[in-house]
């Protein structure tokens, strides 16, 4: 087996140390007893006791819980069916616009998305709210999903679409029996990322949203802009943690499918 | 039938909540600031040859002249670019080495440099704060090690958006370096350093170039982002730092000069349509390439 | 084996399995009644093409093809990648639509009928098999598509699992079965329904050779025990020549051949099916006619060469012999024949059971022949650069005008 030479394991220490001291440290001063955050004053869990009493977190946790469940779920659905007619839908009216439209928000910037979506809201007099948050970040995250399923279709082997059309299937059953559950994978990995998008943004629900909902990226950056305080280490700590848990669980388990699969391949070859 | 469906759907649901709202950009840009709700004029309810003999390119013949905002675009110009330099120069080794690294390895490292981006890039940039600060643990241990007497002041500088710049692109410049690298044969390095070559040699020869699409797209795909940025230099740059991301907000939420903001977005697009289409295209040659 | 599979081989005695009989006209005629529906005026035919035009933008993929396939025929669409058997194959599947001409099954004319309701079933190349599926859901999927009732969906798919010798992994994914096996799930699959007709795509493609020629007999086993018909696109000559009933070998969108496999070898209609099928050895000449089919071809620097031929040709009609490796005999001395030409021997291609020379003639053609080698190897009679003498009869070859 080949070994990483001494600048090659320098730069992976420093690249890894790099991307996640910040976020050690971060975790673990949430458990700082001082209010001081850069002094260390021993072990104490009173920031998430404090946290948990914080009804203003708590309520625009709930709301961009909401938020978030809401519009990656929609974004899900409409991402799914915007990959399948770029991928298979073949030549439509303004198939070029709509590819574009698809992959514009992309690299579109958030305040751009942001400040477009506000004053397409105020022009139609919609109330803004908890709706047009999940509006808007349904529209910017169904894109992401269509990538991650459009990526997924394309490398499909059309042949098993024909087969089951072949078997008599109609193309709505040849899509549900068969397509559907050997893209679920990529369907279900890019709700997570609509989802984890909807949790993570702030400029777009600043811009769209009105006096009525705040969620907790709001909330988090006003108490960020007065400097650092323990009760948003706690926090963040507690949303680092959900996420990377889990971000390892879904890789574990599918990289534990994979060897499986790859296992009984190998078994089912020499038992021949 | 159902195809009919499957594509109107989502046409136009980005047609309503993309397309339309992207023209209102370009048409408030063209407005007049006026004292009401909303906050500019004419709209719709004047008419609509009214609406479009009033409207004009003000708002850009405004940002001309003041010096603030051609200010705000170079410096943004300038400062996504040398960010994006430097995160080359962090990522590159990286990605280097996880390609080098040992089968077994590499699936655990990839997720590695994933998970930062599936967590809260507002805490991730907010991290830095602590870290960066007068008195933040950066100085603490530069101090402690005697490297300096005096704490560094590197919160509220552009050093500051720098690093926080590098810190949340990195992965995005690492992933597409490290697919490049990982599908690079190995037989070919050993065939350069075969026919003579050193190895230092054999990677600018060889590797370096054969990386380049995903030197490119990793180049663009932090400068793109970069340029817009806005969480960023407000957090953690200072009042000198200007970046047209956080003027446009600016001009939108305390100035409520939303045409003005527009014609800012409009601009700011304008200046993006050339990476955007650079991007596009060295996909397109990495994609043919590979067929 | 069983009964069937023993009757069905003597039946095919007399399609010659072996590639390579001595000679076409000293062949014995088969006594019992032959298959060869294509042979009777009065048989309907279940797939006919009319005059059919496949394009694709500008490319033409089928150019004016008219052709008959009848029942229980194992027909092979024989040609190079690219020459339109694959169009033909996915236009009886129904993902494709002739641009021009008509295509009927059973008499109907089956254009606009989508895939799913045609009475065809495709065994596609790369197997298709649904991976979240087990081998007896995979089996299964057609005929519950068709709502059959849960019994006798069981008896049809344990009868299809029996048939393929499955029974042993009906539970199993399809991940979890060898290449063979997966082939195998994949017949059964599309046989399920009792097609009308059963379009195989390249079916032994993914096997390695040793696999492919075992799963060969077992596809006409099962081929003549459920009396469907085969439709087979392939590549490869052997495989077709193998299975066929009759092969079309194709070129560029249009057939150029249709006939059995020895048909096909032994009377080519052209050059370029002579060439595609088999080993073989053109020389160019102008013909003169020397009696009742037999002509004298003046051949450049070679000089005159005899051969037999029913298709007539005019005196000075440019024409190409096309002679098989095997019919040309390679001798020491001057032998006493139709023909026989000096040369050198350039190259030797040792094959084991055969060895190929190739000599060197004083035009500059080089002429191979082949022989078999019933003795040892240190015993080889020719080396290189022996001056040699090369022979064959009038009646060895085929005259083509084209």
């Amino acid at each position: 087996m080949r070994r990483l030479s001494l600048f090659n394991s320098v730069s992976l220490t420093l690249g890894f140390a790099f991307l996640y001291l910040p976020m050690l440290i971060l975790i673990i001063y949430s458990f700082n007893k001082s209010k001081l955050v850069t002094v260390w004053a021993g072990f104490s869990t009173q920031w998430y006791g404090e946290l948990m009493q914080n009804e203003a977190f708590l309520d625009a946790a709930w709301v961009t819980l909401k938020v978030a469940v809401v519009s990656s779920t929609i974004a899900t659905v409409l991402g799914t069916m915007a990959a399948y007619a770029l991928v298979r839908g073949g030549r439509f009216f303004g198939r070029t616009l709509f590819s574009g439209m698809v992959f514009a928000p992309l690299v579109m910037p958030e305040v751009i998305t942001g400040l477009s979506l506000l004053l397409l809201f105020i022009g139609i007099g919609l109330d803004r709210g908890v709706l047009t948050i999940i509006l808007a970040h349904t529209t910017f995250s169904m894109c992401f999903v269509s990538v991650v399923v459009s990526s997924r279709l394309s490398t499909f082997d059309r042949s098993l679409e024909e087969a089951a059309l072949d078997l008599g299937a109609t193309p709505f059953a040849a899509f549900r029996l068969v397509t559907l559950p050997i893209i679920a994978p990529a369907v279900v990995s890019g709700w997570l990322l609509a989802f984890t998008l909807s949790l993570d943004d702030l400029v777009i629900a600043t811009f769209v949203t009105g006096p009525s909902a705040t969620t907790l990226p709001m909330k988090i950056w006003s108490s960020v802009r007065l400097g650092v305080t323990p009760e948003i280490n706690a926090l963040s700590t507690i949303l680092i943690g959900l996420v990377a848990t889990g971000v390892i669980t879904a890789s574990l388990v599918s990289k534990r499918n994979l060897v499986r699969m790859q296992r009984e391949e190998r078994a089912a070859e020499r038992a021949q | 039938m159902r195809r009919a469906v499957l594509i109107a759907v989502p046409y136009l649901w980005l047609l309503a909540l993309f397309l339309i709202p992207f023209f209102m950009v370009f048409k408030i840009s063209m407005s007049d600031a006026i004292l009401a709700i909303p906050p500019y004029g004419p709209t719709m309810k004047d008419g609509f040859r009214e609406l479009i003999s009033q409207l004009d390119f003000e708002n850009f013949v405004f940002l001309t002249t003041d010096d603030l905002y051609w200010k705000a675009y170079l410096s943004s110009l300038k400062i996504a670019f040398i960010a994006t330099v430097l995160t080359l120069m962090v990522g590159y080794p990286v990605a280097y080495a996880m390609a080098r690294a040992p089968e077994e390895w590499r699936p655990t490292l990839m997720m590695l440099v994933i998970l930062p981006f599936w967590t809260s890039f507002l805490i991730r940039v907010y991290a830095w704060i602590g870290i960066l600060s007068t008195n933040g643990f950066l100085n603490q241990f530069l101090m402690g090690i005697g490297v300096i007497s005096e704490p560094l002041t590197i919160l509220n500088t552009n050093t500051a958006v720098y690093i926080g710049i590098i810190y949340t692109y990195v992965p995005f410049m690492i992933l597409p370096i490290y697919a490049a690298l990982d599908r690079l044969d190995a037989s070919l390095i050993e065939a350069a350093e075969d026919l003579g070559c050193s190895r230092f040699k054999a990677f600018w020869l060889i590797t370096f170039p054969l990386s380049k699409n995903g030197v490119f797209a990793g180049c663009f795909l932090v400068f793109i982002p970069a340029l817009g940025e806005f969480v960023i230099p407000s957090l953690l740059g200072g009042s000198s730092t200007l970046m047209i991301g956080k003027v446009l907000f600016e001009e939108f939420s305390f100035n409520r000069d939303w045409p003005v903001a527009s014609a800012v977005a409009v601009v700011l697009l304008l200046i993006l349509i050339v990476p955007i289409v650079l991007f596009q295209m060295n996909q397109q040659r990495a994609q043919e390439a590979e067929q | 084996m069983d009964q069937n599979q023993v009757g069905y081989l003597s039946r095919l005695s007399g399609r010659g399995h072996d590639l390579r009989p001595t000679s076409y006209s000293e062949r014995t005629p088969v006594s019992e009644p032959v298959f060869a529906p294509w042979n009777d005026a009065d048989a309907t035919p279940l797939i006919t093409f009319q005059n059919v035009t496949k394009k694709f933008g500008e490319f033409v993929a089928i150019d004016d093809l008219t052709l008959d396939i009848f029942e229980k025929e194992f027909f092979a669409l024989l040609g190079p990648s690219g020459c339109g058997k694959t169009t033909m194959m996915r236009m009886l599947a129904g993902f494709e639509n002739p641009s021009s001409g008509a295509i009927s099954l059973s008499g109907k004319n089956i254009a606009g009928v989508p895939p799913n309701q045609r009475a065809v079933n495709m065994m596609f190349q790369s197997y298709a098999l649904f991976p979240h599926l087990s081998v007896w859901e995979n089996i299964a999927f057609g005929l519950k598509r068709d709502g059959m009732f849960k019994d006798a969906l069981n008896a049809r798919v344990d009868e299809m699992l029996k048939l393929t010798r499955l029974e042993k992994f009906a539970r199993r994914k399809p991940h979890q079965i060898s290449g063979g096996q997966r082939q195998r799930v994949a017949l059964a699959r599309s046989l399920a329904k009792a097609p009308k007709l059963l379009l195989l795509d390249e079916p032994l493609g993914a096997l390695d050779k040793k696999l492919r020629q075992d799963t060969q007999f077992e596809l006409m086993d099962i081929q003549e025990k459920t009396g469907t018909t085969f439709v087979i696109v392939t590549h490869d000559q052997e495989e077709a020549m193998t299975v066929a009933s009759r092969v079309a070998v194709m070129d560029e969108g249009r057939i150029i051949q249709v006939a059995t496999p020895e048909h096909i070898y032994e009377e080519p209609n052209s050059v370029y099916v002579a060439d595609f099928i088999g080993d073989v050895n053109l020389l160019t000449g102008q013909a003169k006619a020397t009696g009742q089919d037999t002509y004298e071809i003046e051949v450049p620097v070679l000089g005159s060469i005899f051969a037999s031929s029913v298709r007539p040709f005019s005196d000075g009609q440019t024409c190409h012999l096309a002679i098989r490796p095997e019919k040309v005999a390679i001798h020491a001395e001057r032998p006493s024949a139709d023909n026989a030409v000096q040369g050198k021997v350039l190259d030797i291609a040792y094959l084991g059971n055969l060895s190929t020379y190739h000599v060197e003639l004083p035009g500059g053609q080089i002429i191979k022949a082949q022989s078999a080698n019933t003795r040892r190897i240190s015993r080889r009679t020719f080396t290189w650069e022996d001056p040699v003498w090369v022979s064959w009869t009038a009646t060895a070859g085929v005259l083509l005008d084209q």
